[in-house]
């Protein structure tokens, strides 16, 4: 084939990239083919965003060397990688509301002072890649008005328009309806025909073995293989993402699961744009027992916690505690609190602490009406001071400084916080999101020590992860949701990271 | 992407407004020498009308009542993350209502009136702050717009009720609150102990403003409400999470911030024009943006800044007066400047704190290794 040799497209040698103590691309290697469809996919914080972040000069690499059609090439801006002919659609477009489809296309591309010649250029050039590549728009369309799908497209548009002749796709269907992804990909193979090379980063498998003519797999920064797509299958890839290593497995008491103490029944959810994220799940979690919630992220786990938790309504269904079904003047986030059901929310800088506030003050969010922390209207700063203190001490937290702003300890620290804050409380009921994201391997491991502990004092336990590992290890039965879905239950000595893959993908499992 | 500078607390408390105050005066002195005259002997004046005197004391510390009071309702505000730039509103509107108990409600005795006068005007103006507030947290209308839209209403509100309903005949003013209405002067107190002191309008409404700023200060840092109003401020989402209603809240630091502008009211016309008049509050309120962004919305920094304004209204009346060429207007620039440079490019002295920080360490560092050298 005269492919052998062409040089690739893209080659990239060695790539290092670390943030601080984390290496989030470690000696990576990829090669990819001219007028190919490639997948990369990997869990979270694998390092697929990092590496295509490098290559379309968000970053730039430590060390390893970047090469388009053979040349090496030096890649320090978007401007540069614009220039090489590579194009990025992002996960999160980059669109303005407001304009039209022309003038988003051209925008940063106007050439000259006046717009009405490149507003002729650009809309000549639109009508040439609606004509070669089927990518119809109407081009006097505000963007604000068109569906997602289409700004998808308009986002394409801007970058083919650009001279793109790679195309990198950040999670590109993590916004679409199933149609809309399909008509995604039928794009893809119309572009593929025309010559171009698309990167697509993606966590579902089902995508890669659609579209992709050969995939990557990452794992902890990580590349750790490059296969044919039509040589391989999704277990191959589910096993090759979470990895065959040896499970840490947490010393645990055999179950002595008692009283149900949360149930959900029949729950639905929306978001704020009314979309459907959580679709009549039901479940219970008894004392004693750790029930853990294992998908890929974004599949409805983060409103089903909030849900729970008090801080979103649900639009159907009931949740219950210790039997009693909370009405909807009972369900705020204090009355749980009071009532025993606490909440690790899994985005601690977003939710569970307040970055700008001294550590003692963060400590004590959702709990300024303890009396312990004074009487009266008035706080007792000594008071939140000394019992953070305590259990800086208890936790193991560095530095033990109660007065330090919140957001300059680490990502592990802060969390201790978060979980001290709330297991304290002595819950009985306590859902954990994410408890150990962004977190170093020996806060994890406090971390996982502490929820068993608490499993075994008999509080029932939710626990959300992305983490299959993590999820394995601790939880004693495992749920698993996708597309707002419960697609299924297992019991951890009854399944594998494989199984759990499948069902993660959505992929309907054995019964 | 640029990241947020941090310094050490004193840096950060007095080194920054201090460089942004430098730089305003030396900007300001170009413009003052640009007009033909001496930057250095209108300095030399400014300071001098403002504190060479007690009673230029007496007048700034007048204006310094004004400005704690409004500083405050914008500081507090900003804690819950609103700008609430309706200061000069709620302070008329809390000035009418001073005034209806001032005027009907004089039979009571003055140790009764004076409190009730006061608390006509806090009430007043936390209406004025409170439906902006309601119209932010249950409409989503930008607190901005909606607090520059009741300044206009309050103004025409004052002009309806003094021109048709309340004012005496033919003047666009009431008629004078009875004697025991009133705030008594600090140089009136002073002489009955015996102690000549000149006349000038500051009042014991100073010592009201001051104990607003200790109580802000105590309900922003050490209360739980205030805990709740940071957050809020803060990270809306931790609120939620924690059980906050973001909506409660910003209603609540509306309320109270109308409350505090009220006291502008208070001290112009309870303690010193002693009746109910139109555009009683001169631009005060908008000043008081200034001093809170100065002040970094601590309400000790609120004082501190209050007080620089003070003198540069004071002072610069002064100035106006001794040196013709320098109009009020002039003091107004140097005002208008002061706002730049404290408030808008701000991140401009961080940085050069943030070397000026640098290099002093470096320094103490170099000498300390100096030192263990030779010793």
């Amino acid at each position: 084939m005269s492919a052998a040799v062409e040089p690739p497209a893209i080659e990239l040698v060695d790539i290092d990239k670390r943030f601080g103590p984390v290496r989030a691309n470690d000696r990576v290697n990829l090669s990819v083919a001219r007028g190919t469809v490639h997948g990369i996919v990997g869990e979270n914080g694998a390092g697929k965003s990092t590496l295509m972040s490098i290559l379309y000069g968000f970053y730039e690499a430590d060390g390893g060397e970047i090469r388009v059609d053979g040349t090496p090439a030096r890649i320090r801006s978007p401007a540069d990688a614009i220039r090489l002919g590579i194009g990025m659609v992002h996960q999160h477009f980059m669109l303005v509301d407001s304009l039209s489809v022309v003038e988003n296309v051209m925008l940063g591309a106007e050439g000259g002072a006046l717009l009405d010649r490149g507003l002729a250029r650009a809309r000549a050039e639109l009508d040439r890649l609606a004509a070669d590549h089927g990518l119809a728009v109407d081009v006097d369309a505000r963007v604000g008005d068109l569906p997602v799908g289409l700004q998808q497209r308009v986002e394409i548009l801007k970058a083919l328009y650009r001279g793109a002749d790679v195309l990198i796709l950040d999670e590109p269907t993590a916004v679409l309806t199933p149609p809309e992804a399909k008509a995604l990909f039928g794009l893809l193979r119309t572009l593929r025909e025309a010559g171009k090379t698309v990167l697509l980063i993606t966590h579902k498998l089902e995508e890669i073995m659609a579209v992709t003519d050969r995939v990557s797999v990452m794992r902890r920064g990580q590349m750790v293989a490059t296969l044919d797509t039509a040589a391989t299958s999704p277990p191959e890839l589910a096993e090759l993402m979470v990895g065959r290593k040896v499970l840490l497995r947490v010393d645990k008491r055999p179950l002595a699961a008692g009283e149900p103490r949360l149930a959900v029944e029949n729950l639905s959810v929306v978001d704020e744009r009314d979309c459907l994220r959580v679709a009549e799940v039901s479940f219970t979690v008894r004392a004693g027992e750790i029930v853990g919630i294992a998908g890929v992220a974004g599949n409805g786990q983060s409103e089903l916690m909030e849900a729970i938790a008090g801080m979103r309504r649900p639009t159907l269904g009931t949740i219950a505690l210790d039997g009693t079904v909370l009405t909807r003047e009972a369900h705020t986030p204090h009355n749980l609190r009071r009532l025993g059901l606490l909440h690790v929310p899994e985005d601690r800088l977003r939710t569970g602490l307040v970055p700008a506030f001294p550590a003692y003050e963060s400590a004590a969010l959702g709990f300024t009406d303890d009396p312990a922390y004074g009487r009266g209207l008035l706080l007792e700063r000594g008071r939140m001071i000394a019992h953070l203190a305590d259990r800086m001490a208890a936790y193991d937290v560095r530095p033990p400084d109660p007065l330090l702003k919140t957001s300059k300890f680490s990502g592990g620290n802060q969390q201790k916080i978060v979980l001290a804050r709330e297991i304290e409380r002595a819950p009985k009921v306590l859902i954990v999101g994410q408890p150990t994201r962004g977190v170093d391997i020996g806060a994890i491991e406090f971390i996982h020590r502490r929820l068993i502990a608490l499993r075994d004092a008999g509080v029932a336990v939710l626990l959300v992860s992305v983490e299959l590992e993590e999820i394995m290890s601790l939880a004693d039965r495992i749920l698993v949701m996708c597309g707002g879905r419960i697609t299924g239950e297992r019991r951890p000595e009854a399944t594998d990271e494989r199984d759990l893959g499948l069902l993660m993908a959505g992929v309907e499992g054995r019964a | 992407m640029s990241t947020p500078i941090d310094l050490p607390r004193w840096a950060d408390v007095i080194l920054v407004p201090a460089l942004s105050v430098a730089a305003a005066f030396a900007v300001a002195g170009l413009v003052v020498a640009g007009i033909g005259e001496d930057p250095f002997t209108a300095t030399r004046l400014l300071i001098a009308g403002s504190l060479g005197s007690v009673e230029g004391v007496g007048f700034t510390l007048y204006y310094t009542t004004n400005f704690i009071f409004t500083g405050l309702a914008v500081a507090l505000a900003y804690h819950a993350g609103l700008f609430n730039i309706g200061g000069e509103g709620q302070a008329t509107v809390a000035g009418i209502g001073a005034a209806l108990v001032c005027l009907y409600a004089d039979f009571l005795p003055g140790v009764l009136l004076i409190p009730a006068g006061i608390l006509g005007a806090a009430a007043f103006g936390a209406l004025w702050g409170f439906v902006p507030g309601y119209l932010q947290a249950r409409r989503g209308s930008h607190i901005v717009i909606t607090t520059i839209m009741f300044n206009f209403l309050a103004a025409t509100l004052i002009v309806y009720l003094v021109v048709n309903v309340i004012g005496e005949r033919g003047v666009t003013e009431t008629r004078a609150f009875a004697r025991h209405a009133v705030i008594p002067y600090v140089h009136e107190a002073l002489r009955a102990l015996g102690i000549a002191a000149p006349t000038s309008p500051l009042n014991f409404t100073f010592l009201l403003a001051l104990a607003a700023a200790a109580g802000v200060w105590a309900l922003v840092y050490r209360s739980r409400l205030g805990y709740a109003i940071r957050t809020v401020g803060a990270n809306p989402s931790a609120a939620v999470y924690a059980g906050i209603s973001p909506a409660r809240m910003i209603m609540v630091a509306m309320t109270l911030s109308g409350a505090l502008a009220g006291g502008l009211a208070v001290n112009e016309l309870m303690g010193v024009q002693h009746r109910l008049l139109l555009e009683f509050t001169s631009g005060y309120g908008f000043v008081g943006i200034a001093v809170a962004l100065m002040g970094r919305a601590h309400p000790a920094g609120v004082i501190f800044a209050a007080l620089l304004f003070g003198v540069l209204y004071q002072g610069g009346a002064e100035l106006a007066f001794d040196m013709p060429a320098i109009t009020r207007d002039m003091v107004v620039v140097i005002g208008g400047v002061i706002v730049l440079f404290a408030g808008a490019l701000e991140g401009l002295f961080r940085r050069l704190a943030a070397r000026l920080v640098a290099l002093g360490t470096g320094f103490v560092a170099a000498r300390r290794v100096r030192t263990a050298e030779e010793g």
